[in-house]
């Protein structure tokens, strides 16, 4: 805007002749790694949202998997996941933050090494989950699927970013920190710490993993660490790049300066404990989902906070929203960030998820927030970015208001349907009938009434990538317009040491920290993160206090094979293990999950979502036969079963190579299997499986006892078994 | 169970951390000014463009 360096603008600042004299810099803002950022952004993003219709329209029409193992929606669901999330979200965040923080602090980022390992540190991470999760390579934990080797990898690249960041932020030539940059250094802190509590693990072999926390605990960490990751991961960045492109937008500033103060240092120190409302009428303790709940429902004030805040930076500009596709993206991001923050502390009440829980509201709230308030501001910001980037006007603002409609339809026609479908199944689970019987006993029956809810968010889904699609053509015609300003010219007075600064509190006992603040910072929370660690786990990982039960006994070889199979195929995508203690759910599954029961599961297995039915009393329900022919075509047994059929199953042969390794590794975890247990584990499950080849031959089923589909019988018929009572049993098989 | 222990550790630590770094930035003067950080955020310099008139083009509104 000014032609000749000027010093900033101030209201209440006094002439100060030692500025004056003070020499001015001349730099170079880094465009080249923001663009960068940006094509990985766009070209993510669609991938993303490709696998996620691939997803959508296989829940509708299981045949859309092409029967192939490395399409099935257990696999690729944590693909698309992973995929918005950590490749378009995740490359939106470094592409938004690599831009403002330069801008922000007045030089370029501490040094282009670091940005390019960052940046292709980053791709690679995403191209190896891009291999690894449809090849069944999963830890199952829901947006930390990825196995040892990669998390390490995240690791690293995240410490690259951090060290960028921070020293960008010490060299800065502003001495003021503007609020988005708060929120910067919150998201680096938190999700380095979630990340590395979430992903503690023993390996058992390259690319195979068993959780260092078992059942319960398991469950705990790994929401603790769910939550947040929507908290740190997808909201915070988020509101630092609202706080800074929204202004510079609007050509205006933000609303209140101070509200912004107060509603980050509040959001980031409620959002960490809302974590088990994820877990709510689970076997987690009662006090734990209260602290979650309570936490949860506090959250809100800040959210909306944060919300007023960006709506009302446009109070006299909403003349430009009419005219300006960038800001119309920012409104709608900001309003489905509001309606979301809305939700989330409804959901959260115990009532209200009694009826949610499982169903198809929650995948509907959780797209209202990443289709309308990440994916709609990380279109504003590209739209925003690309002309200023290569210099030149947007290419068709037509096309980008065109895109807007497009997009705000998706997200309608995707989220309407899927909470009308969440409400109506989760209604249809809980009614009885006149005689105090379940109105809808077969399960079946209340996913066939929502399959068309299915086809309508598949075709929202669509609309929503049309749009995207608009807007990468809108961007590519822009940038061919223009030509790329690589290295953008700036100038600054160099910052003052704060002893002659008059704007910082000079002579303070401090001052010696101040020039190497969060270099300080930073190293001490690392120093004290790895103390409290190597302290702490080892003491929690000796004796667990869940309730234990005596008769839980650890899975036999075979059935942990079965497991493994259980979450490689990723079936804890759409079934869950955990019977809530509700009449509705009892009379259908069987006695109710507890504490105890989970004790040797690594990683737990209790999913988050009901696309069938709960399994963990499946376990002696249905013969082997049952089973054999349900996984070969579900709809043998279940006509109309919107399940895939699992042929692959039936090829394989068990892979008992890792199996001694694995034993050993729990051992270590202290499961309790005998000593010289991993030599004779393979004999073990060898002998099991005979068994059951047996059993499936009296119904006249041939198979081979080293078939995949073997192992997984035997888990699935092991299955919330332990704490049946031998006279129950027997009295059941007298009948 | 005993996780939760860890946790709250950690969420208590992570809390603490914050709390300390409001306390930095209180005290180091970084809310003394709660109105000009929000508008010196919106003046950026246009860079020195040979093709003068383009650059001009590039704002939309």
């Amino acid at each position: 805007m000014q032609a000749t360096p000027m010093p900033p603008l101030s209201a209440a600042e006094p002439p100060a002749p030692r500025r004056l004299s003070q020499a001015v810099d001349t730099f170079f803002y880094d465009n080249q790694i923001v663009r960068n950022f940006g094509l990985a952004t766009v070209f993510w993003g669609i991938a993303g949202m490709l696998v996620g219709i691939l997803a959508a329209f296989e829940l509708a029409q299981p045949a859309v998997n092409m029967n192939t193992a490395v399409t099935t929606f257990g696999r690729i669901r944590p693909l698309h996941t992973n995929a918005v999330i950590f490749a378009f979200v995740g490359n939106g965040i470094f592409m938004g933050v690599y831009y403002s923080l330069q801008r922000l602090c007045k030089t370029p980022m501490y040094s282009k090494a670091l940005s390019k390992i960052h940046f292709w540190g980053w791709q690679l991470i995403i191209l190896s989950a891009l291999i690894s999760l449809p090849l069944g390579f999963t830890t199952s934990k829901e947006y930390a699927e990825l196995e040892w080797p990669i998390d390490i990898a995240i690791t690293v690249i995240w410490v690259v970013f951090g060290w960028n960041m921070f020293g960008t932020i010490a060299k800065r030539r502003e001495r003021h920190l503007y609020v988005g940059i708060w929120f910067y250094i919150a998201t680096f802190i938190t999700i380095a710490v979630l990340h590395i509590v979430n992903s503690m693990e023993l390996p058992v072999s390259f690319m195979k993993s068993y959780s260092a926390y078992a059942g319960v605990q398991d469950a705990l960490v790994q929401w603790w660490y769910g939550h947040n990751a929507v908290a740190f991961f997808l909201t915070t960045p988020y509101l630092g790049l609202m706080y800074y492109f929204l202004p510079k937008a609007a050509e205006r500033p933000v609303y209140s300066y101070r509200l912004s103060i107060i509603h980050f240092w509040s959001l980031i120190f409620i959002y960490i404990w809302a974590g088990p409302h994820h877990l709510l009428y689970t076997s987690l303790p009662d006090w734990a989902q209260s602290l979650g709940v309570a936490f949860s429902v506090m959250l809100i004030a800040p959210s909306w906070g944060g919300m007023i805040n960006g709506l009302l930076t446009l109070r006299g500009a909403w003349d430009k929203v009419r005219e300006e596709p960038v800001l119309k993206f920012l409104v709608v991001a900001i309003t489905a960030y509001g309606m979301a923050t809305f939700e989330g502390p409804m959901l959260s009440l115990k009532n209200v998820n009694a009826i949610a829980h499982f169903t198809d509201w929650i995948v509907a709230h959780v797209h209202v927030g990443a289709l309308g308030w990440n994916g709609f501001l990380t279109f504003a910001m590209l739209y925003w970015l690309w002309p200023r980037l290569y210099r030149t006007e947007l290419y068709s603002k037509k096309l980008a208001n065109t895109h807007f409609l497009i997009g705000t339809i998706g997200i309608l026609v995707y989220a309407l349907p899927l909470y009308w479908a969440g409400f109506t199944q989760g209604l249809m689970w809980k009614q009885f009938n006149a005689e105090g019987m379940l109105q809808y006993p077969n399960f079946l029956e209340t996913v066939l009434q929502i399959v068309p809810m299915y086809y309508l968010r598949g075709i929202g889904g669509v609309l929503y990538l049309a749009g995207a699609l608009l807007m990468t053509y809108n961007l590519y015609k822009t940038a061919r317009a223009g030509s790329l300003l690589a290295e953008e010219k700036a100038t600054a007075p160099a910052l003052l040491p704060a002893a002659e600064d008059p704007h910082a509190d000079a002579g303070h006992w401090h001052r010696w920290i101040e020039r190497r603040p969060f270099q300080l910072a930073f190293w001490a929370t690392v120093a004290i993160a790895i103390g409290g660690l190597i302290e702490m786990v080892p003491t929690f990982l000796v004796k667990s206090n869940v309730p234990t039960i005596a008769s839980v006994k650890p899975y036999t070889a075979l059935e942990l094979q079965g497991r493994d199979l259980y979450i490689k195929e990723g079936c804890s995508n759409c079934h869950t293990q955990m019977v809530r203690p509700f009449r509705s759910e009892t009379e259908r599954y069987g006695e109710y999950s507890k504490a105890g029961e989970f004790v040797y599961d690594r990683p737990f297995l209790w999913g988050s979502k009901r696309t069938g039915p709960d399994l963990h009393r499946l376990g002696g329900k249905y013969p082997h036969s049952w089973h054999y022919n349900h996984m070969m075509d579900p709809t043998s047994m279940s006509p109309g079963s919107i399940m895939p059929p699992y042929p692959w199953l039936y090829e394989n042969t068990i892979d008992y190579s890792t199996l001694p390794a694995k034993i050993r590794v729990l051992q270590r975890l202290n499961t309790p299997y005998p000593a010289g247990f991993d030599q004779r584990a393979e004999a073990d499950a060898r002998a099991q499986a005979e068994g059951i080849v047996r059993d499936l031959k009296k119904e006249d089923i041939e198979v081979k006892s080293d078939k995949e589909i073997v192992a997984l019988i035997a888990y699935l018929q092991r299955l919330g078994t332990d704490i049946k009572v031998k006279p129950e049993q027997a009295a059941a098989a007298a009948q | 169970m005993t996780i939760i222990y860890l946790l709250i550790g950690i969420s208590l630590l992570v809390a603490l951390l914050f709390l300390g770094g409001f306390l930095w930035a209180v005290r180091s003067g970084q809310y003394d000014d709660a109105y000009t950080p929000s508008v010196r955020m919106l003046f950026d310099e246009e860079p020195d463009d040979p093709q003068g008139p383009k650059s001009d083009n590039s704002r939309q509104a």
